[in-house]
């Protein structure tokens, strides 16, 4: 069997720019390492409930839920952290305070605390995830092999994690910096890897360059680049240049679908299918030289297709597949 | 298989609003990722080369939209883009950035007197407030927006400001964040928090005077005493100084609720997103909030939707089975290839017809305008014009919808 890449690494965190399927690539991820009788917990830090609609579940609550099986018998868990709840949980389970909990509630302060208090919300939220990763690290029952966090956006994941630096401008001393300080001794730490999903799009490129050099500079732990919904190239690199150069055979063309039975309206179909090469060999000009950005940064980098049928269960599997077979687990 | 709601749908008329002189701003919202600060863009410079006086505010603009706008720096100020006009020389763009915690501290120094402005700026509550709270941006949008309105109310620098939303956890957050701070700030827990500077539980009633002493207790336990005498010193010193955040709030909310006002959705043929353009699309009918309609960007234009994935997928199979005994086995393949390419694209354009049908069913006459996918990234003016043109034109978008029916 060949070395697994990140053994050591508990806790998984996805972040991307808007737009570039960072849970649906958590959520395969969470597949993928789930493989072959291993067990994997799949988080939520955002409250728009994306894995329940993703994996076609009822909306998952504030608990630990078995929401799939991997091939080869393994699962895969959910967990939705609500911050009010996980505010709730943290002052019972740290202060033995749940009653006054609700006395807090009823005053506006877990509202306070969870929204507007700057970074609590982010110390709670990590906080949760941190609990369960560590759980495995503590060789704990209930503990998962890994835990996959769907996060924030990459404009804010460095913000977010570094929920230390966040609280340590605001509390020097007392239990909420004890806690940031734990928290942070496993995310700036061999036990983290942040993944970053990006599209080949000039804008989502360049944020993940910046995403990488701010957190680097933070000292947290990069993991891989996820390049998601690529165009795997349809023409020979000579057909490509062709394509661009607008010098694709077009009396050849005509003839081959009168071949294929498709004479009937050959004379609108051949411009139509010259000007769709013509856009494709842009297309994948574009994604190649967006690629070599993204390599240059010397992290592993998987790519992951664009599924023309849109993204379903089936396809998820399909993803997880290609991230096992790019030899992601 | 699907209702074909969308070919139903209004076309969204993007010239007539922007020709509106009725409206005075217009807010482009939806999810992150989908193109909003683009449209924004695009909007404003198609208003501007029609005549009209615009501001676009950006918020996270990508940097080579910014340059091609003339932004080279966060510095919250609008700046005029050189050589923008209508043909007969009216017209002009102006655009900025939002610098959140620029825009905070110049509240702050708008309304405290120079000494108690330096003691806020310098709290370190205040600090982590204005530069990370995750509604300040939303708020600071608002109170930007305010301003840049007022300005143009007085001295008719502009007649339309057009603006760009943060990228937040969702498209509601815009209009909710504020009112939250607000009530946050002008609410019973600060009242609770500086009870301690004005005199402990005064006038709170015994009740609350009770809960106040577990409360602090609590708190002090949880964050440390000296994160509660902070945040006394600042809710006090923000507290004098504003007489009312959530009035400020309200009165920028307000001006949203104004007919002068109007929303553009935005969102891309993307179930997530889609998701999100329609709870917002369903916020502002109950606001009673006036929607232009929906701007549904990266369309999958198909050039020939008469030959369908089928035909195109099977004719590519029979002309891999060909060419082996051809003579022309080189035209075959790439014949095959391009067909397959197109049965690629007639599927990517179905799904996402099917999203959009959804959408328009749901939401029946809510206008649509489409932009087709572009084989690059915008970052020039003409990029900018090309989007708004393919926004504007109706005849080449409208006939890809009728072939449908």
């Amino acid at each position: 069997m060949t070395e697994r890449r990140w053994p050591e690494v508990a806790l998984h965190v996805v972040s991307g720019k808007g737009g570039t399927g960072k849970t649906t690539v958590a959520a395969a991820l969470a597949l993928t390492l789930a493989r072959d009788g291993r067990r994997t917990l799949l988080i939520e830090v955002e409250g728009r409930q994306g894995i329940a609609q993703l994996f076609d579940t009822p909306p998952l609550p504030y608990e630990e839920r078995k929401i799939a099986v991997a091939p080869g018998g393994g699962e895969v868990w959910a967990l939705a952290v609500d911050p009010q709840e996980a505010l709730l949980d943290y002052l019972e389970s740290f202060y033995n305070l749940k009653r006054a909990g609700s006395a807090l509630r009823k005053m506006g302060a877990v509202d306070f605390a969870t929204t507007i208090a700057p970074g609590l919300r982010d110390v709670l939220l990590t906080g949760k995830a941190v609990e369960v990763a560590r759980r495995r690290l503590k060789a704990e029952a209930g503990a998962y092999d890994a835990v996959v966090m769907d996060a924030p956006p990459t404009g804010r994941i460095a913000k977010f994690l570094n929920v230390n630096s966040e609280v340590s401008g605001l509390a020097k001393v007392g239990p909420i910096r004890n806690h940031a300080d734990l928290v942070m001794g496993v995310i700036a730490s061999p036990s983290t890897a942040v993944h970053l999903v990006t599209l080949l799009e000039e804008m989502p490129v360049q944020e993940t360059i910046d995403g990488v050099a701010e957190l680097s500079g933070d000292g947290l732990p990069v993991g891989a680049i996820i390049v998601n919904m690529t165009r795997p190239p349809m023409l020979t690199a000579e057909q490509m240049t062709e394509a661009l150069a607008g010098s694709l055979p077009a009396s050849s063309i005509a003839r081959a679908l009168e071949e294929a039975g498709l004479a009937a309206h050959e004379d609108a179909i051949v411009p139509a299918l010259l000007r769709e090469a013509t856009d494709h060999a842009h297309r994948v000009a574009l994604e190649e030289r967006e690629m070599e950005r993204i390599l240059a940064l010397g992290l592993p980098t998987f790519a992951l297709p664009l599924l023309s049928g849109g993204i379903d269960l089936g396809g998820l599997y399909e993803l997880a597949e290609i991230l096992q077979d790019g030899g992601l687990w | 298989m699907s209702s074909h709601a969308f070919a139903r749908a209004p076309q969204l008329d993007i010239d007539t609003i922007l020709q509106d002189r009725d409206v005075h701003i217009l807010v482009c919202t939806g999810a992150g990722g989908v193109g909003k600060t683009t449209t924004a863009a695009a909007l404003g410079l198609r208003a501007a080369e029609s005549g009209r006086h615009v501001c676009v505010m950006t918020i996270d603009p990508a940097k080579r939209l910014a340059q091609a706008m003339g932004l080279t720096s966060l510095d919250n100020t609008p700046r005029q883009v050189p050589g923008v006009c209508a043909p007969d020389g009216s017209g002009s763009l102006f655009a900025m950035m939002l610098d959140m915690k620029r825009t905070f501290d110049e509240v702050v120094e708008g309304h405290a007197d120079p000494d108690r402005a330096a003691q806020i700026l310098s709290n370190p509550f205040y600090q982590a407030l204005s530069s990370s709270f995750a509604g300040t941006q939303e708020y600071m949008a608002m109170e930007k927006l305010g301003q840049l309105h007022a300005r143009a109310q007085e001295d008719g620098t502009w007649d339309l400001i057009i603006v760009d939303t943060p990228p937040s956890r969702s498209a509601l957050d815009f209009l909710d964040a504020p009112a939250r701070l607000g009530s946050f700030l002008d609410g019973r827990f600060i009242r609770i928090l500086t009870a301690p500077a004005r005199g402990a539980g005064r006038g709170l009633g015994r009740l609350a005077a009770m809960g106040f002493g577990i409360f602090t207790g609590v708190l002090t336990k949880i964050l440390g005493g000296q994160v509660l005498a902070d945040l006394g010193t600042f809710v006090a010193a923000i507290d004098t100084t504003f007489g009312g955040f959530r009035e400020r709030a309200d009165a920028t909310y307000a001006l949203l609720k104004d007919p002068g006002t109007s929303f553009v959705v935005v969102a891309a043929p993307e179930r997530d997103a889609l998701r999100e353009a329609a709870y917002f699309v369903e916020r502002l009918r109950t606001d009673d909030m006036p929607l232009a309609g929906l701007v549904l960007n990266r369309m999958q234009v198909v050039d020939d939707p008469e030959l369908t994935a089928e035909q195109a997928a099977s004719g590519a199979q029979r002309l891999t089975e060909l060419v082996e005994n051809s003579p022309d086995a080189e035209g075959l393949e790439l014949t095959a290839a391009l067909l397959e390419l197109h049965a690629q694209r007639m599927r990517m354009a179905d799904r996402q017809l099917h999203l959009a049908d959804r959408f328009a069913a749901a939401h029946p006459g809510v206008p649509v305008g489409t932009v087709s996918a572009l084989a690059g990234d915008v970052h020039d003016l003409a990029g900018l014009r090309e989007v708004g043109g393919l926004l504007a034109d109706i005849t080449s978008e409208g006939a890809h919808r009728d072939q449908r029916d």
